[in-house]
C-alpha cells in the first residue's frame, strides 16, 4: 500500500481545561478529498493547525506527504498548502504581488510558477485583477486569491479551512471547481467545513465531536450507517409537534430543517401516515408527511446528538 | 473596554507608576553635583572649603586630584560636573587680604545644571570669604587693611557657551531611535499578528530564527535612517558640535537599536491589540525617558530611583551620545556605557526573541 499523504496517529491538544483534540487517528491516501466535520468546537480548525506546525501538540504524531512534522517542520510545511478562516494576505501588496511573495517564501522561481499562476488566475476569474490590491478584494475574490497564494508552491497535501465561509455562491463553485481538479494532480486535500452539503463533496469524511472522530467513511457510508428511515413532516408549530412525537416507540431523533422537522426512525417504527395520525389526534396542523431518503446532514445530527449525549453520560 | 483586560490593566497601573516616578525623578532642584577638588594650597582655608563642599547638600565630593591637567580626564570621563582648583597662593593671597583666584572648570554638558551648580559654588565661596572677613574684624578689633576677596575664574568646557540645544539635541538623537524602534517594532507584529501575516509566515518552510532576523532588519534599518537624518539635522540645522567619531556613534547606535527591537519584541508579545501596544510602549518608554538624565540630571534623584535608573538602556546610550556629540571622547572613556548597552542588547534582544517564538 503506498505511503498515506496524511497520518495522524493518538493526537491529543488540550487549552487548559478543555480538551480540544482527544486521541484522533486518520490516514488520508493521496488524491483524497478528506473532509473533516463537525459544528463549531468539535477541534476541526485545531486539527488543521497542529498539522501544519502551528500548534504543537500534547501528545501523538502528524506525517504529511510521509515527513513527520514534528521533526521536519520545515520540511513538512513545504509539502503543505494552508488556507486558514482567514488567509494572511498583505492588503498593502496587489494580487500578484502577494502570489510572488509566497513564490519566495517557499524558495520558487517566479519563471517555474508562472504557468501555475496564470493556471489559476483564470481558473478563479482573476487573471484581469492581478494589480489590484488585496486590501480591496471581496470576501470572495480574497478568499481566491488567498487559494492561489496558497497552491502556488504546488503543495502535496492542502488543508482547507473553511474555504467558503462568507464567500458567494460564485465564488464558492470556482473555489469548489479547483479543490476537485486537485485529486487529478496527485494534490490530498483536508478540508474543515461545518456544512453537510460541503462534507458530501468529499470522498471521505471525519465526523469530529468533543475533538474526536465520532464517526468515519464516505458520505453513503455514514448515511447508510447511521439513519434508516426518515419522514419529512412539515409543521407550522415544531416545538409541540416535536412534544408529540419525541416519545413514540420507534423514533430515533428528530431534528428541524426549514419549515419541517426530519424524523428519523428505526426500521419497525411508524410509517409517515401514522406519524400524521398522531398529530393529528392532538390537533397539531399539519401539511403533510412523506417518507424521504436520508441525507448525510441527517446522518451527521444523529450522530453529535448521540456524541453529545455520550458526552454527557 | 471592560473586554480588554490588559488595557485596563495598563491605564490603572500606569498613571500610578508614572507619578510616582515624576514626583521623585522630575526635579530641577539640582543636589548631589559631583565634584573634583585640586587642592595645591593645602590649607586650613583650603581645607575649610573641601570641608564645606563635602557637607553640602548641593555638592557630592568625589575625590582629589594633584594634578590640574588630571581634570581634564575626570571631566571627560563624565565623572565630576565641577572641578574645583584651589592653586598654590590661594591661602596667602587670602591671608594677605589680597585677590585669591580659584579656578572652577564647568562640564558644560548639561547647561542648566552647570549654570544652577555654578552659581551654588560662586555663593559658597563668598559665603566662605566673608567668614573670613568677620573672623578678621573680630581679631583686629576694626577694618584694617585690604579685605581678603575671592575671585573665581570660570571656564566652562564642551559646552562653552551653555546651549541648551546642545545638551538637548544628542539626547534627543537617542530618544528618537528608541521611540521609533520600540514604538514601530511592537505596533507592526501585534498588527501581523492580528491580520494572519505573522501566521501565513509561519506555515512556509521559512526557519523562525530567519523569521526573526528577517522582520527585525527592515525595522533596524529604518531605525537608522532615521539616526542619520537626526544627525544632519543635530549638526546642520541646530549647529551642535559633533566633535566625536561618527562610525563609533552609529556603531553603538545600532546596539542601542538591538535593545529596542527586543523591547518591542517583548512587547508585541505581551499586548493583543495595537491599541495595548501603543499603551504598552508608552508605558515602558516614559520612565525610560525620565530616569535616563534626558530632561533631568539623574544624580538630583532620591537614591532608590537613582538605583532604577541603573535599568535603563537609554540612560547609557545618552551618556554616549553627549559623550561623543560633545566632549568628543571615545570608547577610552566610554566603555563602561558601551559594555552595559551590549549587555542590555543581548539580554533584551534574547528576551524578546524568546518570548516571540513562544508566541509563534
Amino acid at each position: 500500500m503506498a505511503e498515506s499523504a496524511v497520518r495522524i496517529e493518538g493526537l491529543r491538544k488540550r487549552f487548559g481545561e478543555i480538551v480540544a483534540v482527544d486521541d484522533l487517528s486518520l490516514q488520508a491516501q493521496p488524491g483524497e478529498i478528506f473532509g473533516l466535520v463537525g459544528s463549531d468546537g468539535a477541534g476541526k480548525t485545531t486539527t488543521l493547525r497542529l498539522l501544519c506546525g502551528l500548534l504543537k501538540p500534547d501528545a501523538g504524531t502528524m506525517a504529511v506527504a510521509g515527513v513527520d512534522v514534528l521533526r521536519e517542520p520545515e520540511q513538512a510545511r513545504g509539502r503543505l498548502g494552508y488556507l486558514p478562516q482567514s488567509f494572511g494576505l498583505h492588503d498593502d501588496l496587489s494580487i500578484a504581488e502577494n502570489i510572488r511573495y509566497f513564490a519566495d517564501l517557499f524558495c520558487q522561481e517566479m519563471s517555474e510558477v508562472a504557468e501555475r499562476r496564470d493556471e489559476l488566475l483564470a481558473a478563479t476569474g482573476l487573471a484581469e485583477f492581478t494589480d489590484r490590491l488585496a486590501g480591496d478584494l471581496s470576501g470572495g475574490m480574497k478568499q481566491k486569491a488567498a487559494l492561489i497564494c496558497a497552491l502556488i508552491h504546488r503543495p502535496e497535501v492542502l488543508l482547507l479551512d473553511e474555504p467558503t465561509r462568507g464567500v458567494d455562491p460564485v465564488s464558492r463553485r470556482d473555489l469548489w471547481r479547483i479543490v476537485y481538479g486537485l485529486p487529478a494532480e496527485g494534490v490530498t486535500v483536508i478540508v474543515a467545513t461545518p456544512d453537510a452539503d460541503e462534507a458530501e463533496r468529499c470522498s471521505r469524511l471525519a465526523v469530529l465531536a468533543g475533538g474526536a472522530i465520532a464517526d468515519l467513511g464516505t458520505a453513503q457510508e455514514l448515511i447508510a450507517r447511521h439513519t434508516s428511515r426518515l419522514v419529512e413532516v412539515s409543521v407550522a408549530d415544531q416545538p409541540r409537534a416535536r412534544g408529540a412525537l419525541r416519545e413514540l416507540p420507534g423514533v430515533a431523533a428528530i431534528s428541524s430543517l426549514g419549515e419541517s422537522l426530519r424524523v428519523s426512525l428505526t426500521v419497525d417504527g411508524p410509517s409517515a401516515d401514522e406519524l400524521a395520525q398522531v398529530l393529528r389526534e392532538r390537533e397539531i396542523a399539519i401539511g403533510g408527511a412523506t417518507e424521504v431518503e436520508p441525507r448525510l446532514v441527517d446522518a451527521l445530527l444523529l450522530l453529535e446528538a448521540r456524541a453529545a449525549r455520550d458526552g454527557d453520560a | 473596554m471592560r473586554r480588554d483586560p490588559v488595557l485596563i490593566r495598563i491605564l490603572i497601573i500606569a498613571p500610578i507608576f508614572q507619578l510616582i516616578m515624576f514626583g521623585y525623578a522630575a526635579t530641577t532642584d539640582v543636589t548631589n553635583v559631583p565634584v573634583v577638588i585640586v587642592d595645591q594650597s593645602n590649607s586650613p582655608e583650603s581645607r575649610a572649603i573641601t570641608n564645606s563642599i563635602r557637607g553640602s547638600r548641593y555638592f557630592d565630593l568625589i575625590g582629589h586630584v594633584r594634578d590640574p591637567r588630571e581634570l581634564k580626564t575626570v571631566l571627560d570621563a563624565g565623572q565630576a560636573q565641577l572641578a574645583l582648583h584651589l592653586p598654590l597662593e590661594f591661602a596667602r593671597d587670602l591671608r594677605r587680604g589680597e585677590v585669591a583666584q580659584v579656578m572652577l572648570y564647568v562640564d558644560g554638558t548639561d547647561s542648566v545644571t552647570a549654570n544652577t551648580a555654578a552659581s551654588y559654588m560662586v555663593r559658597m565661596l563668598q559665603g566662605f570669604a566673608e567668614g573670613v572677613v568677620v573672623e578678621r574684624m573680630r581679631l583686629r578689633g576694626g577694618a584694617t587693611g585690604g579685605m581678603p576677596q575671592i575671585e573665581m575664574v570660570p571656564r566652562v568646557w564642551y559646552n562653552a557657551d551653555l546651549r541648551s540645544a546642545n545638551y538637548m539635541v544628542p539626547g534627543v538623537f537617542g530618544l528618537i531611535i528608541m521611540i521609533i524602534t520600540v514604538a514601530w517594532t511592537a505596533q507592526s507584529v501585534v498588527r501581523e499578528r492580528q491580520v494572519g501575516t505573522l501566521e501565513q509566515l509561519l506555515v512556509t518552510p521559512v526557519r523562525p530564527l530567519e523569521l526573526l532576523i528577517g522582520k527585525s532588519i527592515p525595522y533596524a534599518v529604518t531605525a537608522l535612517i532615521s539616526a542619520t537624518e537626526i544627525m544632519l539635522l543635530a549638526i546642520f540645522w541646530f549647529k551642535v558640535p559633533l566633535r566625536g567619531s561618527i562610525p563609533l556613534l552609529f556603531a553603538l547606535a545600532a546596539v542601542f537599536i538591538v535593545c529596542n527591537l527586543g523591547l518591542g519584541l517583548l512587547i508585541s508579545t505581551i499586548t493583543r491589540t495595537q491599541q495595548q501596544a501603543i499603551m504598552a510602549t508608552f508605558f515602558f518608554l516614559m520612565p525610560g525617558v525620565l530616569l535616563s538624565g534626558f530632561m533631568f540630571p539623574v544624580s538630583n534623584m532620591p537614591w532608590i530611583i537613582r538605583q532604577v535608573a541603573w535599568l535603563i538602556p537609554y540612560r547609557y546610550f545618552l551618556e554616549i551620545c553627549r559623550g561623543i556629540f560633545l566632549r568628543g571622547v571615545g570608547l577610552g572613556v566610554l566603555w563602561p556605557q558601551a559594555v552595559a548597552l551590549v549587555v542590555f542588547a543581548i539580554l533584551l534582544f534574547g528576551a524578546g526573541a524568546l518570548a516571540f517564538r513562544k508566541r509563534l
